[in-house]
């Protein structure tokens, strides 16, 4: 081969460098986001549901959160009355009622920990306010 | 082995369809809402056409104005950028001259002539507005109130451009810094979004009076002008008022009393 050495020299470097982030992740990775489930709010709960079943929720939330929107604030429907005909207020201070915890830094907070840890950039802090940014 | 033209194609083309719907089975059964339900609260104030007077006897020192002025900009996470450039108002005061423009006598009484009004949105009948908007992020509710889904606002300004009455403000800054204290029960803006009056949608539907309202000590009244024994429509259909620029044929919501008392 015509300078095979060189070629497979730079072949070996190539793929060296292309695993390296793999290599460098190693160990790192499925550690899975931090998510906090005992705020006193949650605690305190009897039935341990969110407004729809968990499973549910993990798969759709951002779909509901959506449908929520268009129906309060176009159709004046803030009334969300769930698959098991218990009622909730539209609003994403329900969310944050269980959710927020005084305790942790905005970072860590339930929704921000696992959408920093999926990459997903929701906008909706630029407007609505956590409990600890209001009265400042 | 080696794979023909024609064998190739129709094994790609039975993995695809495999693909194809495998996702739909799963997004099928993953994205099937469940029976579940929307509803207006029961508690709120309805109405068929909300319209306002305002009392402009009830209006006489700086404090009147400046009360319900603070009640809706505090509620509302209004800032105060302290610039008339940048300024946002929801609800504001106006001279006369400016406030009715074609209404407007070289010797008129000086008592009125010099007498701030209080002005905001008149939740139009004829909203330019609305129809000036592309997004459909301004939009007329069937209660005549004329809303804004700032979700949807994409800060064109052609509503800004089509509404006579300059009732509108626009972020060109970021707001939050601006807000003395913000409150969590309703959303703060961002920089590039239209803000205006709202008639307090989100208290109403709790049943209560707009913030100004409540504030205004009965200078501002507040109530549905297509039920005959409402207060604001017993005030419209037995004294004097006045809109601004009726002219226009934009049919505003918000009346002025001025024979109301002994000022104006
Ligand atoms: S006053 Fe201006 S912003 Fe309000 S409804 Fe009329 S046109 Fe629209
Ligand atoms: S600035 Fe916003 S509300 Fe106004 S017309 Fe454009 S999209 Fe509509």
């Amino acid at each position: 081969m015509y300078k095979g050495g060189r070629i497979i020299a730079s072949l070996v470097f190539v793929v060296a460098l292309l695993s390296l982030p793999f290599f460098y992740n190693m160990g790192k990775g499925n550690k899975g986001p931090v998510i906090n489930l005992n705020t006193s709010a949650i605690l305190q709960l009897a039935d341990k549901q969110c407004v729809e079943p968990t499973e549910w929720m993990r798969a759709n939330h951002m779909k509901l959160l959506l449908q929520w929107r268009e129906e309060a604030v176009r159709m004046g429907k803030t009334e969300y009355i769930n698959s098991q005909g218990k009622s909730f207020k539209i609003s994403l201070q329900t969310c944050l009622h269980c959710h927020y915890d005084p305790a942790l830094n905005t970072s860590d907070q339930f929704c921000v920990s696992c959408h920093n840890y999926t990459a997903v950039k929701p906008n909706c802090w630029s407007c609505h306010t956590w409990p600890k940014e209001a009265g400042k | 082995m080696s794979l023909n033209r024609r064998r190739f194609l129709r094994k790609a083309g039975m993995v695809t369809a495999l693909g194809l719907g495998g996702t739909f089975v799963i997004t099928g059964l993953r994205g099937k809402v469940e029976a579940s339900e929307y509803e207006t609260p029961q508690q709120g104030l309805v109405a068929k056409r909300w319209a306002m007077v305002v009392d402009m006897s009830k209006f006489k020192t700086k404090e009147d104005y400046n009360r319900v002025i603070e009640a809706c900009h505090s509620v509302h996470n209004v800032p105060g950028l302290g610039n008339p450039k940048d300024e946002i108002k929801w609800i504001w005061n106006e001279d006369y001259e400016h406030a009715f423009t074609s209404q407007n006598n070289r010797y008129m009484k000086e008592s009125v002539k010099n007498h701030p009004f209080i002005v905001l949105c008149n939740h139009c009948e004829n909203p330019p507005c609305v129809r000036a908007c592309p997004t459909e992020a301004t939009f007329q509710r069937p209660d005549g109130i004329v809303d804004m889904d700032f979700h949807r606002c994409i800060g064109c300004r052609f509503c800004m451009a089509a509404c006579p009455y300059g009732a509108r403000s626009f972020n060109f800054r970021d707001p939050r810094p601006f807000i003395k204290e913000i409150n969590p029960d309703f959303p703060t803006r961002t920089l590039g979004v239209v803000e205006k009056c709202n008639f307090c949608v989100e208290r109403l539907e709790k049943g209560l009076m707009p913030a100004c309202v409540e504030k205004s000590k009965g200078g501002l009244i507040f109530g549905d002008l297509d039920d005959p024994r409402s207060e604001v429509r017993k005030i419209v259909s037995s004294q004097y008022t006045i809109r601004r620029k009726p002219e226009l044929g934009t049919q505003p919501s918000v009346y002025y009393l001025v024979g109301g008392g002994d000022l104006v």
